[in-house]
């Protein structure tokens, strides 16, 4: 009950606190709507959650987005997608994109999400878990794994949570684990930086980087789906859990 | 005495630097130092004669000279080569001449666009036709223009179609026998395609032919009710022609709306189709439907290769014509007869064809609303990008895509000039997008060789009498291949993304490849001598 007169009134205040940040559409139309809303569930919903909770992608329940400042910055980003993310450009017609971009701003009215856990706690957590030997926070920590300054904007709760107990199944777009046999046959693995058709550049786990031209190589092994970090699930207890993943939401990096 | 004719003809001759006759193009095969037509001959086998570069010493290959172009687009041109200059376009409807000698400009035509160009995928262009002393040059704002060879300066411009309705050209035009051929872009922009004929001189239209015919004309009947208006069937790859049969071939592209098929019921005939014209009257002698009723938006418009061989005992004139839908198919070029269809490329969409070399069709993969899964994606198994075929050795050679989408089916509305398809996209990201070259035996499409490079490749082929095969790469290689084994011999990295097909040219006693890579036009050569430094 309480959820209908919020979403009843939830307009007029979408249109106070989304006018400070992406200005309000004022011919937004249930027929727009509907349609944005078909689109996002089959175009955006895989990653940022069927209504925009976030998971692999970014939350945009919230009043204000990070990166779409304004209604032109969400569209160019509907539309191209944000280069060196894992965000994609999209293949959609200017009305699909318009109608993306509305229900989207509509997605700020959402209540943000109850998290347990104590950040607290978590930050200890992810000291003494030696999680910076892969990890960066604040420029500080190791380069294998991505970076955390704003995982809390990018990551809901709930995939973070997946992402420590099921590693491989949450690996990054683009994050890629490599294994080769080098011609005086030395076993590499790590995580791919570059490749062509004749070379490959990739990180082994210390971070060091390695350069070969595929025809140096013995074999070259594409590990899809693998990650590097092992499940935290036999390690941490589910509070303990609970406090790594408040802490890692908190993480939401400079506006 | 003929001698001597021939060199008092030469001293009086005046100093000319672009007399392309038709007859020269007719002959191309005698100058290889030259590059006259967009596929070098109209056979289009983009095939060279020119053996200095070869497997012997490839490895040694550099860059001779670079042009850069203003323009961030794509960099699409295929370039032409004649008595010492290079003529190019550059994005998103310039031309420019080189000199060979150093690659600097000799003129640019710079030409000022309207605004609210729409074109599906960049605006870019192919390159330029030439006949007699004229450069031919279309535009994406669908204007065809002529411009004097000597200076670049316009000598006529037409509008070929309206481009505020989605009609554009990206084509390098095909210079005939007194016309110039051109075809249309637009086919995600509910356009009724067409192929049109130019008088060089005057650029008075000599025909059109509609790639979806009209009422009471036939083929009309596979269009249900008025879609046939807005049914596509672009023509924006330049085709291959027959000086002996006298026929011009070419391929058609998607029917519109893309990926909605229930608005457009019927085969949607000349979609998705290979067609033969009279090139004098621009009648239809025969047509070769790959893909009735189109919903993957998988355009036919590759390159027709035509080639002569013994098929099956019998001599026969093919011609071959490696599809985007992922099947490669030989048809007999004098009548349309399917002969052979081979899948060369991952796909889905189909289950095979029949004996006519009719798709059956996976329905698993027709569009809807919960996004059906897809291979090849609607960038295909090929594109635009030229194939190349060897005669050295019996193989066609294709660069090949292997990605897929999922499509959700979504509602077409037409308006002039804004998009009309029927579904939407989203990339597999589970899996790296594949890209290879790959040699078939031309007459049977069965799997010669193969290399695997990194990303769906955009860049055409060229092969040489050297025993090479030119190819590029999205991540910026470009590279030359034993044509007969796949062996890698010789690559560079170049920084840009191929999108351009590779040709040659001689340039004082030198062989030149020359191939665009991001906003450089890359020219090639052995090293020259000290002597000669």
């Amino acid at each position: 009950m309480l959820l209908v007169v919020m979403r009843r009134l939830l307009p007029l205040v979408c249109c106070l606190a989304v006018a400070l940040a992406v200005g309000c559409a004022e011919s937004e139309t249930a027929e727009e709507l509907a349609q944005g809303r078909l689109l996002f569930e089959s175009q955006c919903g895989s990653c940022h959650g069927p209504t925009g909770g976030g998971g692999r992608g970014a939350v945009l329940a919230q009043p204000q987005l990070r990166r779409a400042t304004d209604d032109q910055a969400l569209e160019n980003i509907i539309r191209r997608g944000i280069a060196g993310t894992e965000m994609p450009g999209s293949f959609l017609t200017p009305i699909q994109v318009s109608s993306i971009a509305t229900y989207v701003k509509t997605l700020g009215r959402v209540e943000p999400e109850e998290i347990p856990g104590d950040a607290g706690r978590g930050a200890q957590m992810y000291a003494s878990l030696d999680c910076q030997s892969c990890h960066s926070l604040g420029g500080q920590g190791g380069i294998i794994g991505p970076e955390l300054d704003d995982i809390g904007a990018r990551r809901n709760a709930a995939h973070l949570r997946q992402a420590l107990l099921e590693p491989d199944a949450f690996v990054p777009t683009g994050f890629l684990l490599l294994r080769v046999v080098t011609g005086d046959l030395r076993v590499l693995d790590g995580v791919r930086v570059n490749e062509d058709a004749f070379s490959v550049q990739f990180r082994d786990l210390s971070g060091n980087l390695h350069s070969f031209w595929k025809d140096e190589l013995e074999t070259l092994d594409k590990l899809w789906q693998r990650s590097p970090m092992a499940s935290y699930e036999e390690r941490l207890s589910p509070a303990q859990t609970d406090d790594l993943v408040a802490y890692l939401v908190s993480l939401k990096g400079s506006p | 005495m003929k001698m001597l004719i021939l060199v008092f003809l030469l001293a009086i001759a005046p100093p000319v630097t672009a007399q392309v006759p038709y007859e020269r193009i007719l002959d191309a095969a005698s100058e290889p130092g030259s590059w006259l037509t967009y596929s070098g001959s109209y056979g289009a086998q983009r095939y060279s004669t020119l053996d200095q570069i070869n497997r012997d010493n490839v490895d040694q290959l550099q860059v001779a000279w670079i042009y850069q172009t203003r323009s961030t687009q794509k960099f699409e041109v295929s370039p032409l080569v004649a008595d010492g200059v290079m003529y190019i376009t550059e994005p998103p409807s310039d031309a420019t001449a080189l000199d060979l000698r150093t690659g600097r400009p000799l003129w640019s035509y710079r030409r000022s666009l309207p605004q609210g160009i729409v074109t599906c995928c960049g605006q870019v262009n192919r390159g330029v036709a030439l006949l007699d002393d004229g450069v031919f040059l279309g535009t994406v704002d669908a204007h065809l223009v002529a411009l004097d060879a000597k200076t670049g300066r316009v000598r006529w411009d037409v509008e070929v179609a309206d481009h505020t309705a989605g009609y554009a050209i990206t084509v390098a035009p095909l210079a005939l026998d007194d016309k110039i051929i051109v075809g249309i872009a637009g086919g995600e922009y509910g356009i009724r395609g067409f192929l049109d004929a130019y008088d060089p001189v005057t650029g008075e239209r000599l025909w059109r032919f509609w790639t979806v015919p009209g009422p009471g004309e036939p083929g009309n009947e596979t269009w249900s009710g008025d879609s046939w208006e807005r049914g596509g069937a672009p023509t924006w790859v330049t085709g291959a022609y027959d000086p002996e049969l006298d026929l011009l071939y070419w391929g058609t592209g998607n029917p519109g709306p893309d990926f909605i098929g229930d608005v457009r019921e019927g085969d949607n005939l000349y979609s998705e189709s290979l067609i033969a014209l009279d090139p004098d009257t621009g009648e239809l002698q025969w047509y070769f439907q790959f893909l009735p009723h189109d919903i993957h938006d998988y355009d036919s418009t590759q390159v027709p290769v035509l080639l002569d061989a013994t098929f099956e005992g019998v001599p026969r004139k093919l011609v071959v014509f490696p599809n985007r839908n992922g099947f490669y198919y030989v048809l007999d070029r004098v009548t349309g007869e399917f002969l052979v269809g081979k899948q060369f490329a991952r796909q889905n969409w189909a289950f095979g064809l029949d004996d006519n070399g009719r798709p059956i069709e996976n329905p698993e993969t027709i569009p809807d609303r919960d996004g059906a899964v897809v291979y090849p994606d609607d960038d295909g198994a090929a594109n635009w990008y030229s194939p190349t075929f060897s005669p050295q050795t019996g193989l066609i050679y294709q660069n090949v895509r292997e990605t897929g989408a999922t499509y959700f089916l979504a509602d077409a509305t037409y308006e002039p000039g804004r998009i009309y398809m029927g579904a939407s996209r989203r990339a597999v990201t589970d899996e790296d997008p594949r890209g290879f070259l790959r040699a078939l035996d031309a007459l049977t499409g069965d799997l010669a060789w193969e290399i695997e490079v990194r990303s769906p490749p955009w860049s055409g082929l060229m092969a040489t009498a050297g025993g090479l095969v030119f190819s590029g790469t999205t991540e910026g290689d470009v590279f030359a291949a034993d044509a007969r084994t796949g062996e890698v011999l010789w690559r560079f990295q170049t920084g840009g993304a191929v999108y351009a097909n590779p040709i040659t040219y001689m340039s004082e006693g030198r062989q030149f490849i020359a191939l665009a890579a991001g906003s450089g036009l890359f020219n090639f050569a052995l090293p020259t001598s000290p002597a000669r430094r």
